[in-house]
């Protein structure tokens, strides 16, 4: 038991350690990778609550495939840290806006928490995972058995989601020259060179 | 092994805590002694097959080479140049090296012989192994230098691009095998097609295979997609301002990668610790042995493609990658889940 309870401070004390310097890092380099971090303490504590394919898809997922492309994109940014200094008196109301409503919020989050859980139903047990079933099959019975139809619509609207990006970005270019390769393939010596005389003076037409 | 040290009076916690920092070192120390012998082995058979001796000189047959290139290493300087960002220039190597060592905890050495055998293995190794871009990125904007810039931005886009294949041809094993669990898949593999233990043998299986095998020399980085170093073109991509330890670590890493993806190809597709064929006389002959022997069989596979395959171009390597392997992966996972519904293999 000790093991588990030593994991779970490491893993919560440094998911919030990692948070907080990923929106006080200077560098949004160091913020990323700071993100990065906070990611995996959070897969940490998904194992240690026994969601062992959760945890694995935030790994894969996140830390795999959405960071790697924040990181990618941050890394390419050329930031001027003084032009950045220089907005920050005119969006400080902006921001302090923010910052109220975030505060209110949480004042209201306490107070729900303090007036006590919403009644859900009764926990009698009859919704946790029977033994002897794994993670995997268990959330696969509930994603494709009693939510199919919230799943497959999650999937419709990622794809219109993807179909839209590439639509958005994509530009036809007429001027550069792509390569064919089951045509470069299909090319035999006997198509591909010709043996020309030309007369004197005459030149060969290509 | 947890039984061993409680049998020696320890309580469970304590017991299991020694049987794991164990399983570690007997999975890790051997790694790194077979990471430079393989070495060594790459650069004899590369020589070989280019009609030259190879290392000869240190040890007898040249074998102890890849330990005076690791002393040489290790008494060198650590050079850091002055632009670069330093925590992380020092970091990006220790990320390569150590996810490079994280993912053979799932790898089963024999039935019984696993350092954690958790139901999500294969997730655990796929997300292990989309943390290895990391290490090159890191270390390509933290040199704060040209070349090994665009060499990060090749292998962030490069490793990407062929984890998605490798994650639909991944399904198509766990479809057949019916588990994620790496165990349950190489038991699953137990004479498959006649006596053949392997999905290699089954004629569906048998394309994945091959696809997986060349997205595995491109996940590693190893030729012919080595563009992330391609030394006509990037001097020697992300590691150029390394040196001494810290690239040695890189080294290693790379090795131990290559090394993972062979035992991956031995256990996904080629059965493991399991014998060839399921006879009984050939399980007389320990498991881990057949594991090295397949291990050792498809290094030498990735050392002759090394030696005799020209680099990829980089956009030869994208169109591969995402017009060919993805769909025709995709199609795959249609395809056998269809088969398998067909025969009832779920029922």
């Amino acid at each position: 038991m000790t093991i588990q309870l030593i994991a779970f401070y490491l893993f919560a004390s440094l998911a919030v350690l990692s948070g907080a310097v990923t929106i006080l890092a200077r560098n949004p380099v160091h913020s990323v990778l700071w993100l990065i971090l906070a990611f995996f303490n959070a897969a940490g504590l998904m194992v240690l609550a026994g969601a062992e394919f959760i945890a694995m898809l935030l790994v894969i997922v996140y830390v795999g495939a959405v960071a790697v492309l924040f990181l990618f994109v941050v890394m390419m940014l050329d930031i001027d840290f003084a032009e950045l200094r220089a907005g920050f008196i005119r969006n400080a109301p902006v921001g302090a806006l923010i910052a109220v409503v975030l505060f209110g919020e949480l004042l209201i989050g306490v107070g729900a928490y303090r007036a006590g859980a919403l009644v859900l139903g009764t926990p009698d047990g009859s919704a946790a995972t029977p033994a002897g079933v794994s993670n995997i099959e268990a959330i696969g019975a509930l994603l494709y058995g009693r939510y199919l139809f919230l799943f497959e619509a999650a999937g419709v609207i990622l794809l219109v989601a993807m179909i839209g990006a590439i639509v958005l970005t994509h530009r036809q270019r007429s001027d550069t020259r792509g390569q064919n390769v089951s045509r470069q393939v299909e090319r035999r010596p006997d198509e591909a060179t010709v043996n020309m005389q030309p007369e004197v003076g005459q030149g060969v037409s290509l | 092994m947890t039984d061993f040290f409680q049998s020696l009076g320890l309580s469970y916690d304590w017991a299991w805590s020694l049987a794991t920092i164990a399983g570690i070192l007997l999975i890790a120390l051997p790694l790194m002694l077979g990471v430079a012998m393989i070495i060594y082995a790459d650069r004899k058979i590369w020589a070989a097959m280019a009609l030259r001796r190879g290392p000869n000189v240190v040890g007898p047959w040249g074998l102890l080479q890849s330990f005076a290139d690791g002393l040489k290493v290790f008494l060198q300087e650590t050079i850091i140049p002055s632009a670069a960002n330093k925590g992380l220039f020092l970091i990006a190597p220790i990320i390569t090296f150590t996810v490079a060592l994280l993912a053979w905890a799932v790898i089963p050495f024999n039935s019984g012989a696993i350092l954690a055998d958790i139901n999500v293995g294969l997730l655990y190794v796929l997300a292990i192994s989309s943390l290895g871009v990391y290490g090159t990125v890191i270390a390509g904007w933290s040199s704060n230098s040209k070349y090994p810039f665009f060499s990060a931005m090749r292998a962030s886009a490069q490793m990407i691009s062929y984890e998605v294949s490798i994650g639909f041809i991944l399904i198509c094993v766990v479809l057949w095998a019916g588990s994620f669990n790496l165990k349950d898949i190489v038991e699953a593999q137990q004479s498959h097609v006649w006596i053949i233990n392997g999905f290699v043998a089954n004629p569906l299986l048998f394309p994945m295979w091959v696809m997986f095998l060349i997205s595995g020399m491109a996940e590693t980085g190893r030729a012919p997609f080595d563009l992330t170093e391609a030394e006509s073109e990037l001097v020697a991509g992300y590691q150029t301002e390394y040196s001494s330890m810290s690239f040695a670590l890189y080294w290693l890493g790379e090795y131990a990668n290559v090394l993972l993806m062979c035992a991956l190809n031995a256990t996904l597709f080629w059965g493991g610790y399991l014998p060839p064929l399921d006879i009984p006389v050939l399980y007389l002959i320990p498991g881990v042995v057949w594991l090295l022997l397949k291990i050792l069989f498809f290094f030498f596979i990735f050392s002759w493609v090394k030696a005799t395959v020209p680099r990829y171009r980089y956009d030869q390597l994208m169109r591969l990658g995402w017009k060919v392997f993805l769909p025709v992966s995709l199609f795959w996972v249609f395809l056998v889940s269809g088969y398998l519904m067909l025969t009832g293999h779920f029922a």
